[in-house]
């Protein structure tokens, strides 16, 4: 066991403890805080792994953008804050998924074990000297990769205009949201979908 | 430093992420788990890319554009549930079934609650 060992086995129990809560949480806000300290942990076990960018890019673009938007649309969907009992599938279908999660991860640790399980990694020296991994990882991908990482933009800019695309799809109100405002609401009142157009 | 302390985490990301995305009723939480998922499959490949070590760095260059095509996915996967909350009123994805099969044929819009 090595100092990496250590400190890659304790970054993993925290991710997965942090993912285990995260799915099984009551309280939607703290599902959606526990998968910050998931993706958080995650990006350590990065670090360890000796790859520096993807642990910055995975810090900036899950824990600083991905979980703003989802911590956002919790918001704009007015979750209840709190114990919300209608949060998770009735207790068959929660089984039932507990039966296929546990089967599948089960599956796929026998097949990766049995393959490459005892393998070991020469992560490189920690001293953090002069040959940063970065710049071999820069090069590579800005020479080899490049034109995968131009599409990239290009999915980009489609998903900017879906979104907004979507976001605008009520000006064109269809028979579905005419349905959705004729009928009474009682339970979650909302003024947003009974606005006169 | 062992391979198998990381491949039994992105196992345990399986798990948690299938979990979520099957247990789970609010469309949000969904996204939670599948969010899991690509991570688990990140793990994955920063993994062999270290294990391997590749030349090119496919393992992490690879990591990257899964991060990039999950930063899209989510965008529009919200503005999507969004849509989904001005026309129902709620995102619970056990009684959202305008786009399901009809149930008893009569009507192809179902919005019984």
């Amino acid at each position: 066991m090595t100092t990496r060992d250590v400190l890659f086995c304790l970054l993993g129990l925290l991710t997965a403890a942090a993912a285990v809560l995260s799915v099984t949480s009551r309280q939607v806000v703290h599902a959606a805080l526990w998968l910050v300290t998931a993706l958080g942990a995650l990006a350590g076990c990065y670090l360890v792994l000796g790859a520096e960018v993807v642990a910055l890019v995975q810090v900036l673009v899950y824990v600083g953008a991905v979980v703003v938007l989802l911590l956002f649309a919790l918001m704009l969907t007015r979750a209840p804050i709190g114990r919300s009992p209608d949060v998770d599938n009735p207790l068959l279908a929660r089984v039932a998924a507990g039966v296929v999660s546990l089967t599948g991860a089960t599956l796929l640790a026998v097949l990766l074990l049995s393959v490459v399980g005892s393998r070991t990694v020469d992560v490189g020296s920690a001293d953090g000297g002069a040959r940063s991994a970065a710049q071999p990882l820069a090069r590579s991908l800005f020479g080899s990769w490049v034109l995968p990482f131009e599409l990239l933009s290009l999915l980009l800019l489609a998903a900017l205009v879906a979104a907004l695309v979507l976001s605008r799809a009520r000006d064109r109100d269809d028979t579905l949201s005419r349905i959705a405002s004729i009928e009474p609401d009682v339970e979650h009142p909302t003024d947003v979908v009974r606005e006169p157009r | 430093m062992h391979l198998w302390p990381a491949l039994l985490l992105a196992c345990v990301l399986v798990a948690a992420g299938l979990y979520g995305v099957l247990a789970r009723r609010n469309a949000v939480l969904v996204l939670i788990g599948l969010e899991l998922l690509l991570n688990a499959a990140n793990l994955l490949l920063v993994t062999f890319d270290a294990a391997y070590a590749d030349r090119l760095h496919s393992g992490q260059v690879m990591t990257l554009f899964v991060v990039t095509v999950a930063a899209a996915e989510v965008g529009v996967a919200l503005a999507v549930v969004l849509l989904l909350f001005r026309r129902r009123g709620d995102v619970d994805l056990l009684t959202a079934r305008d786009l399901g099969e009809p149930r008893d044929g009569s009507t192809g819009v179902e919005v019984s609650r």
